[in-house]
Formats: C-alpha cells, structure tokens, sequence
C-alpha cells in the first residue's frame, strides 16, 4: 500500500471520481491555476480542464448557491472552501437550500453535492481563523457531516461523500494535510455513518473525530504504560452519529471521555453524552466526561492558543477521572 | 393593421392571466376561512409578467421563482389543485403538504421552486445555468425575484460569475416598487434595478410588466439572444402588486389613490380589449374562458378540501436520500397522471464536458502580460 499525506489521499480520491464520472465538477477559490490553496487540488486543472477545475471569485455565499443549483439539476459539484471559517458566509446556501430541498420540494428533488474544506484550530492564526466548527452543522437535518482523522479515511470517506446523493459537509483537518498513512490505491470505500475502533482497549473508551484522534492516541500510549487499557472510537461520521458503535464501545469499558476540539456548549460530544446516558446509563461505572476546546475565542500568543486546545495531559486526566485513580 | 399575433397566443395568454387571477383570488378567501395559513403572498397584479415570459420561452426551460411562487408554476402548466392543495397543506399538494405557499415545486414542468430567504434563489439559478452549459444544452433558467432582492449579496456575487462565465440565464426582477412596506426608492442607491447590470457588463434593460404583449416582445428577444451563448440578461419588469405584501398586510403604506391608479391599468382586460379591438376574439370567446377557469378553480379547491392531511410517519421521510430510494412524481403520486416531462440527465459516462471555462490561451496570454510563468 501506498503511503500518502492526507492531502494527497483527497487528490486521489477527487482524481477517481472525477474519472469515473464526468458529473463530478471541483469549484472554489484559488483550486484551479494557483493547484489548491492547500495543494488538495494539485494537478487536477491540468487533467480535468477549466470547465471542471473552477477558480471562482471571493463569493463564498455565490459560489456555494451555485454549486446547490447545478446539484439540483443532477450535477454532483464538490464546492472547496478555503477554510470552514469562510464557508460562514455561506451559511444560507448550506443550511437554508441545500439542507431543505429535498424536505420542501415533497421528495422531487436531491441535491448531491460536497461542500469540503480544512477546519479546527491552531498554526498562530488567532480567532477568525482558528474555529472547529462541525457541531453547527451536525445541528441540521437534511446535511451529513463527516470528518475524517487519517489519510485512508479521508479518501474513502470523500469517495462516498460524491457517490451520496444528499448534502455532505466534509470537515478536513487542516493541521493533518502533511500526515502521512497507507492509503489503498483505487476503489476504497468508507461508508459514510459509520464509527471506527482505531485502538482496542478495556479499561475507558476515548470517543473522538479527526485531528484530536493523535492527541488520543498520545495519551493512550501513556496511560497504557501506567496499565490503563484505552479504546479509541473515530467517529468519522458526526451526522449520523453511529449509536451502536458508541454504545457498544461504552458496554465494553463501561466508562468514557468524549475529546472534542470545539467549544462545550452544544458541542456534538454533548449529543455523545446524551446518547451514552438514556441508552447505557446502567453499563456505566462513572459519569462521561468531556475535554474540549476552553469557551473562549481562540488567541495568537502561543501559549494562550495552546491552553485553549485539548491535549494528551488534559485527555489523561479525565481518563484518570473516570477511573478515579489518583492525581484526576 | 393587422395585428402581429396570433388568435391562439392572444387566448393562450388570456387564460394563463385569467387562471392566475381566479387562483390567487380564491387563495386569498381561502385564507379568510382559515384553510390557508402561514404566509400566503399573492401575484395579483403581476400576471402579465408571468404570462409573457411563458410565452416567451420552452417548456424545458428551468425556471425559478421566490415567495410569491402560486401564480408562475401555474403558468407552467402546473396542476390548480395540487398548487391548492400545497397551500392547504394536503398530501395532495406538489410537495405532499411539506412545503406550503412559499415552496412551490413540480420538477416535472421544470419549475425548481419557490424560496422563502429573500434572494436566495438567484444564486441557484446560476447554478442550474452553469448545469446547462456544462452539459452543452440549450436551455435558458429564468429567475424570478422582487426589486428587494436585488440589494442582497447573492445577488451581486452571483450576477458577477454569470457575467463572466456567459452563463445561460434570464433574471427577471419583478419590480413592484415595495420590499413589504418598503419604497424601493427608499433603500436603493439606484431605484432602477436593471442598471445594476452595467457593473456587470450584461445586457439589461427595463420591460413594462403591466403589459403582457410587451413582456413577451421583451422576454422572446431576451432570450434569443441567451440563447445564442451571450450571457446572462438582466431584466426588471416593472409591475404592481394590486394587493398587500401578504395577507396579513394590510397594506397602509402606498394610498388609495396610486393603488386605484395603478388598478386602471390591469392587464387582464387590457389584453381583453386589444384582441377584441383587432378583431381576433369575440367577447362570447373570452367569457367561454372565464367560465372555463372558475371551474378548474372550484376544482382546485374541492381537490385540496378533499385531499387528506399528512400521516405522522410522512415526517420521516424526504429529509436525507436512503440508498436506492425512487425519486418521487407527484403528479403520478397524487393523481395517477403518467408523468412524461420528467427530466433525465445525462449520466457521468455519457457526458463529454467540452465548454472551456477559461480558454487555456487566453489564461496563458494573462499570465504572460503579468511577467508570470505557469
Ligand atoms: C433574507 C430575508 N430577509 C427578510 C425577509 C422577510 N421578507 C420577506 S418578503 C420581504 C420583501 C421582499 O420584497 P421583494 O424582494 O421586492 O419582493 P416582493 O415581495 O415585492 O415580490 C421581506 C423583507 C426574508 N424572507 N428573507
């Protein structure tokens, strides 16, 4: 197997669909000539051509209603936005259009489009630039949203996401671009909806998404060498959540930490909780808890940025916590 | 002289006027009753707009529209009691209930909706274009909005792509001088929407839409020249609202006078007269019509009293795509209409995208001309 940096499996997995079906059309700024402002679409305007490879203008609200109306009429755009932050500007067009159609049209309409783009925090860019922003989505009905943690996952999650014929959000960690993983050549499908068991373990369950999974395993190794055994569950998929998974990892430990890099209010590791509490409130030996982003706005000084941010210490003692061991 | 039209375009139009009146009337008495609810924004006034621009166009057209969305789709051919049945909120209705007055769809007769987010729409309609062009088709969308809209953002960032990429589309600005109790002219820098246009570097031009005769001479070139691959056009049709914002508008801001002034130029009788004038029609003719369409709205209603109400399990249902699920005909769903004007696409195999968005010489002369190298 190949190994690839995280944006190298989404050039890849762009690249397949593309190919495979020339429905498929790539639209944002700066992805054409300037090969992707984080190089996601490097190569592609050469092989695909200006009609598929779309520089648009800084119109995020524009662009986005465009790809929802081609989408409409059978088009499978995939709309990059050059960081989650900016997509703000083009909320109504996600949320009031594409989310909605297929409710408000009765059925008669779907609207298979993928809006993409890196999100989550830090790299010292201060608080407009530095957001984890997928629990606003999760909030609607009518979108799905995934956010992969590896490079596998990111191309076979973006694969389903253009094969689905319903509005995807595919959060990117933009701090994982230069990861590198194996990543299967060709048809690698990962289903959209469902979780996955990256690291086996018995004492907690650790339950996260996308880049705070590293700041999982950190803390797991350390913890293991303290012999506490952790298992981590990816979500992958923060609508729909995968129930099953999550209670089952919870039967399993019976204790759980949710690592979530946003903020605690209305947070999707919230909804985690609820989920654990009505389904699994017996099979629990302590309450869940959760590390997340400080409610606060994200700061430029370096050690501001990094106490707002969860990381493995943080993650080891709500893990201790649930285990009331010493030092929680 | 002789008039430039035919006998069948006169009463074609006429009727579409007419059902469109009849409908909105019998609309708004049914919200009286209470059997409509919500927001319920009536057309009447603007008619001729919609009956010019359906004159004007294919059937295969797409088209597009805001909230004042009951009257257009009836223009398209849409059935009278499922667009009733809609605002009652039925199982009957284009959208089985779920969509109501400000959501209009039958993707059978290509009309893609009504929209309840001022402006909204706009930015789809260049989207569907952009389909058009991207499959090498040959069909306009035509965008419906009001004169508010125009002061939107979408509305600026989307005519800006349009323009520069010649996108295959036709924005009707439906100017009936009020954004709900608004005075255009007391919110726009610059009242007559369609110069906006020139920021754009697209054809745009005013359209009296008090006139349906004229607003098909309007729309019919219009959308030649779209046609042909110029770009977008866009249009303001200067109109009328005869009613208030909604219902619920009692309509307190404009006075009795410009109102009545206003109603002295109907276009329903205005066509009346010019065909009788010209000897195209006898008045016996256009009252056969009259009677024709207060039948198919008494249809229309009883259709909609009679359909029944949503069942609960129905809120489950058409929010996300399951795999393999079928999309929906609601004519054949609801009347058992065999549905032939269903839209099919293209699948990706079959598709050979040859449009250049950006000709690559014409990229490269850029880059040259900037001392740059690709
Ligand atoms: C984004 C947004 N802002 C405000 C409203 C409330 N609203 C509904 S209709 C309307 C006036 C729009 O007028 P115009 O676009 O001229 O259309 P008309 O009603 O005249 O046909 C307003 C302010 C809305 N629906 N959406």
């Amino acid at each position: 197997m190949a190994e690839l940096m995280y944006r190298e499996a989404l050039n890849q997995a762009l690249a397949e669909e593309m190919e495979r079906d020339a429905n498929v059309f790539l639209i944002g700024e700066e992805v054409g000539r300037y090969q992707g402002a984080f190089k996601v679409s490097q190569g592609l305007l050469d092989r695909f051509g200006s009609a598929r490879v779309i520089d648009a203008p800084i119109s995020e609200l524009g662009f986005a209603g465009l790809g929802v109306g081609a989408a409409m009429v059978g088009l499978r755009p995939v709309v990059e936005m050059m960081t989650w932050n900016f997509a703000i500007l083009a909320m109504d067009q996600i949320v009031n259009n594409a989310a909605k159609l297929r409710h408000m049209s009765g059925g008669q309409l779907r609207c298979p489009i993928v809006f993409r783009g890196p999100g989550g925090a830090g790299g010292r860019l201060s608080s407009q630039h530095s957001q984890a922003l997928e629990s606003n989505y999760a909030h609607f009905p009518g979108l799905k949203v995934i956010a992969p943690a590896t490079p596998a996952d990111a191309k076979g999650l973006l694969k389903s996401a253009i094969r689905d014929d319903n509005p995807i959000i595919m959060i990117e960690g933009e701090r994982l671009y230069a990861l590198k993983g194996e990543v299967p050549e060709g048809e690698h499908i990962i289903p959209i909806g469902k979780a996955d068991v990256k690291r086996e373990g018995k004492d907690v369950s650790i339950i996260t998404w996308s880049r705070m999974y590293y700041f999982c395993e950190e803390a797991a190794k350390q913890l293991e060498a303290e012999g506490i055994s952790v298992e981590i569950l990816d979500l992958r998929t923060l609508r729909p959540l995968d129930e099953e998974a999550i209670l089952a990892t919870v039967r399993k430990t019976n204790r759980a930490v949710i690592v979530e890099e946003g903020w605690p209010l209305a947070g999707v590791g919230a909804s985690v909780v609820d989920i654990i509490q009505s389904k699994a409130f017996d099979e629990l030996d302590a309450p869940v808890l959760r590390v997340t982003g400080l409610d606060v706005n994200m700061s430029y000084a370096a050690n501001l940025e990094n106490a707002i941010q969860p990381d493995a210490p943080k993650i080891i003692a709500a893990v201790k916590k649930v285990l009331y061991r010493e030092g929680a | 002289m002789a008039s430039k039209y035919s006998k069948d375009l006169l009463l074609t139009m006429y009727r579409k006027m007419y059902l469109m009146r009849r409908f909105e009337e019998r609309a708004g008495q049914q919200y009286g009753l209470g059997k409509i609810a919500g927001f319920c924004h009536l057309y009447i006034g603007q008619e001729a707009v919609a009956a010019g621009v359906e004159a004007a166009i294919r059937p295969d057209d797409y088209m597009l529209s805001g909230y004042r969305d009951h009257a257009q789709p009836l223009a398209r051919g849409s059935d009278a009691g499922m667009v009733m049945a809609e605002l009652f909120g039925r199982t009957g209705g284009y959208s089985k209930g779920k969509g109501g007055s400000m959501h209009i769809f039958d993707i059978e007769n290509h009309f893609y909706g009504g929209y309840g987010i001022v402006g909204a729409q706009i930015g789809l309609a260049a989207g569907m274009a952009f389909a058009s062009r991207y499959r090498n088709e040959d069909r306009v969308t035509v965008c419906y909005f009001g004169d508010a809209a125009a002061n939107q953002g979408i509305f600026h960032e989307t005519l800006n792509m349009a323009a520069k990429w010649k996108l295959p589309v036709l924005y009707i600005c439906e100017n009936n001088r009020y954004g709900m109790g608004t005075a255009i002219a007391r919110v726009a820098a610059v009242p007559e929407i369609h110069k906006r246009g020139d920021a754009y570097g697209i054809r745009h031009e005013a359209a009296d839409g008090m006139d349906v005769l004229k607003m098909y001479e309007s729309v019919k070139d219009a959308v030649e020249y779209i046609r042909a691959g110029n770009g977008p056009v866009l249009m303001e049709a200067n109109t009328y609202r005869f009613r208030g914002h909604s219902m619920a508008d009692p309509a307190t801001y404009r006075t009795k006078q410009e109102v009545e002034d206003e109603r002295k130029n109907d276009p329903i009788p205005r066509l009346k007269d010019y065909a009788i004038k010209q000897g195209l029609a006898k008045e016996e003719e256009f009252d056969a019509i009259e009677a024709e369409v207060k039948e198919q709205v008494d249809a229309a209603v009883k259709f909609a009293d009679e359909s029944p109400e949503p069942s609960l399990d129905e809120l489950w249902k058409d929010t996300i795509v399951e795999e393999g699920e079928e999309d929906v005909r609601p004519r054949e769903r609801v009347l058992g209409v065999k549905v032939t004007r269903w839209p099919k696409y293209p699948s990706g195999q079959e598709l050979k995208v040859t449009w250049d968005l950006e000709p690559r010489e014409q990229a490269e002369k850029a880059d040259k001309a900037a001392g740059l190298k690709r």
